[in-house]
């Protein structure tokens, strides 16, 4: 739980000596509460105060960053049990397991695939994130990790348990920081050397809950702070209820031991259960998913599911308003009317671009909502739209005074054709029905 | 030392829905369905019980389904040119436990069948099949005001689940569902508020809220998918903390919405990035499904047999705890 204001006070010297810029003990300590302030201002504070107030001004659960440059990722700083309550922050990473037994060909194969995984889809590019190799024979292994890391940017994850091999591989790849998975209770000591060693972040893997936070806690005491948590292979529900747990004690208990991001290595030989067991985690508490499956669907599927659940739920993703051209649209291009929600403005122009009819698309700034919570929120008014074609100049592109709105927003007509005093003609409810209308116009 | 749980604990639940009465209970189903009952969030045993495990509904019409994308037809083939044929194909082959018929063919644009019509329809496929009903109109709002009571009185007593009642349009549903014996879906535009609200309204008018499944109208996965999500989780969160207002099963549209996104319908060779339509068209239905199931669905209507096998098996692995 968070410290209030006064919980802070009394730790504090209360001398109000003003020498952190404050007036007085208390104003500094409201501050701090804010976390507008550093506690390093105040000189005379208590090593033990500190140590708490140093602890509550961390986040709950840990943020890790692997990779370096563009395509590092970093997962964590998670701080609720539900998007609502405000949002997810920092998306699940994607990554896929591949073996080291992988002749080279075929190695160099499945990374160009990986690598190919990333789409465009409202507007954002989603992409996969990780590539791991897993360990079975030295040489295969670290010729695997070579490979792998002239082939690809993504984040490296070393599946590996030898501490030997693993040292032998952290040579070729340290400069990348690769994620090591990773430790577990038996080989703790020779593999948390190797993450100290070479300062890079590092997977824990436990049987239960007590058991990870035990883990964490020696690995804490030997400085190792940038660690992820695995809970190893169950039956779905029950991992759901370790992950939901997990979160649960570090935002709610501030449980330290267990305030780290969580893996979940997925292991289905069927494609289709896989995604489906991997949908659960990326809508339940995992920052990062292997699996085994390199299949375009599969990743599509699973980065759109990431881009839903991590979407702000406060703040719709929204395209900047204005006139967009379709195709080769001209001055007598029809003028489609639309909001500039992302999802409103993608879906019309898939269709109009699958139309093959250019045309114009007008998104009118509503704040992100969609036609009919626009119009309710009076929003999407025939003023307001006006207003947008005056603004964005429509008369400018388009010699023609005819204008294309919404089917659900047919009742706009007679206002907006006062207020504009072009024909208004109303369009389909659904998109799809976009492309047969403009063809027929 | 070991870290203790935390447990939390719930003082509401969620109601239970039946669907289907047998004979000993004055129908002629060969099953109950039900649903809801959940004293946890989803799939957290440890927390509370979970009594029943979330159903699909196989979708089915009552004439031969118009703009369902290739991969929809050919999973099916020409049995869908006879809708009754259909439905049996559905009971028989693929062993649906509940189906979802949607009197398509009495909208003005798809056929304009009377009321007498597709009441006659109804009365047929009860005696074709002995599986448990869902019936849903076609959607135009005056159609449905004249069509839905008479397929209500045509399946008095056998315990369907009928809809949709909106907003402003639940009291003509809601006084026929009343009168036949028969549960009703609450349909609310991504709202909490408003599927609380109507569930009030139906309650007011004699239909126990036990009788009352919300239809939360959900998106497709990458079509506003979390929207519904988090209303769903929304809506379970105050159940189970005792608002008996929302304590409603969910039932989900997933076959309708998820077969008209674009990733399910478009052909490999427009989009070679995307891989072969016919797993990634499977692929957006189960995942839609299973997302939606980490939220609380109860009832999942759904269209491809495939689709519908993996998700079967996927909650038999979350009922297994």
């Amino acid at each position: 739980m968070a410290l209030s204001g006064l919980d802070i006070y009394k730790l504090l010297p209360k001398t109000n000596c003003r020498e952190c810029g404050f007036v007085t003990c208390l104003a500094f300590a409201m501050q701090l509460a804010k976390k507008a302030v550093s506690i390093d201002k105040c000189p005379y504070l208590s090593k033990e105060s500190k140590e708490t107030l140093n602890a509550q001004a961390q986040p709950p659960i840990k943020m890790v960053t692997i990779g370096t440059g563009d395509e590092k990722l970093e997962i964590g700083n998670e701080s609720v049990l539900f998007r609502h309550e405000e949002k997810f922050h920092r998306p699940c990473g994607i990554g896929f397991i591949l073996e080291d037994s992988l002749p080279e060909t075929k190695l160099k194969e499945n990374i160009a695939r990986i690598n190919g995984l990333n789409f465009e889809r409202i507007g954002q590019q989603l992409s996969v994130n990780l590539i791991a190799i897993k360990y079975s024979n030295k040489d295969k292994f670290i010729n695997a990790v070579k490979t792998i890391i002239a082939n690809t940017k993504l984040g490296v994850v070393l599946v590996c348990d030898d501490p030997a091999v693993l040292k032998s591989a952290l040579e070729i790849a340290k400069e990348r920081r690769p994620l090591i998975f990773g430790a577990n209770k038996n080989n703790l000591a020779q593999i948390s050397g190797l993450a100290k060693e070479y300062n890079l972040p590092l997977v824990v893997s436990a049987g239960d809950l007590s058991e990870a936070a035990e883990l964490t806690k020696q690995l804490n005491s030997q400085g190792l702070t940038d660690l992820i948590i695995e809970i190893v292979n169950k039956p779905v529900a029950s991992r759901l209820w370790d992950l939901t747990q997990i979160r649960r004690q570090a935002l709610k208990k501030s449980n330290r031991s267990l305030g780290y991001p969580l893996l979940v290595a997925i292991d289905q030989p069927d494609q289709f259960e896989e995604v489906m067991e991997a949908a659960t985690y990326i809508a339940k508490y995992a920052s990062i998913v292997l699996l085994k499956g390199i299949e375009n669907w599969q990743a599509l599927a699973l980065l759109t599911l990431r881009q839903n659940i991590y979407t702000d739920p406060q703040k719709p993703l929204q395209i900047e308003p204005k006139i967009y051209p379709i195709g080769a649209a001209n001055n007598k291009s029809p003028v489609l009317i639309t909001t500039n929600f992302s999802l409103s403005y993608y879906t019309v122009l898939s269709e109009v671009e699958a139309s093959k009819v250019p045309a114009y698309i007008v998104s009118v700034d509503t704040e992100g909502m969609s036609v009919l919570t626009a119009w309710a929120a009076e929003k999407f008014t025939p003023e307001k739209i006006g207003d947008s074609l005056d603004k964005f100049g429509l008369k400018d592109l388009v010699s023609h005074k005819k204008l294309i709105i919404p089917g659900y927003v047919a009742m706009l007509s007679g206002e907006l054709e006062d207020k504009t005093g072009c024909e208004i003609i109303v369009g389909p409810k659904e998109a799809a029905g976009i492309p047969s209308f403009l063809k027929n116009l | 030392m070991a870290t203790e749980v935390m447990v939390e604990k719930w003082s509401g639940e969620v109601s239970v829905v039946s669907i289907g009465a047998t004979k000993a209970e004055g129908g002629t189903r060969s099953s109950v369905i039900k649903v809801g009952g959940q004293k946890a969030l989803p799939y957290l045993f440890e927390e509370g019980q979970l009594p029943y495990r979330p159903v699909i509904a196989y979708e089915v019409w009552d004439i031969s389904p118009q703009d369902w994308p290739q991969e929809l037809i050919s999973a099916y083939g020409a049995v869908l040119k006879d809708p009754l044929a259909w439905a049996q194909e559905c009971v028989n082959k693929y062993k649906a436990e509940l189906l979802c018929l949607r009197l398509q063919g009495a909208h003005p644009e798809s056929g304009n069948k009377s009321p007498q019509q597709a009441a006659e329809f109804v009365s047929q496929l009860l005696k074709k099949v002995s599986v448990p009903l869902i019936i849903t109109g076609c959607g135009d709002d005056a159609k449905d005001n004249a069509v839905l009571p008479a397929c209500c009185e045509a399946a008095k007593g056998e315990r369907i689940l009928v809809g949709s009642a909106v907003q402003d349009n639940y009291k003509t549903l809601a006084a026929a569902a009343l009168a036949d014996g028969h549960n009703i879906i609450a349909e609310s535009p991504i709202d909490i508020n408003i599927a609380k609200q109507l569930n009030i309204l139906i309650s007011d008018m004699g239909l126990a809220l036990e009788r009352i499944v919300i239809n939360p109208t959900i998106g497709a996965l990458g079509y506003g998918l979390e929207y519904a999500y988090s209303i769903m989780e929304r809506a379970r969160l105050a159940a189970l903390a005792g608002d008996k207002t929302v304590a409603s099963p969910f039932i989900c549209f997933v076959g309708q919405e998820a077969w008209r996104a674009k990733e399910a319908k478009t052909l490999a060779k427009e989009m070679p990035n995307w891989g072969p339509e016919k797993e990634r068209g499977i692929a957006w239905e189960a995942i839609t499904s299973s997302a939606l199931i980490q939220a609380g669905a109860d009832i999942l209507v759904m269209r491809h047999p495939l689709a519908i096998e993996k998700v079967q098996k996927y909650i038999g692995q979350l009922m297994e705890g």
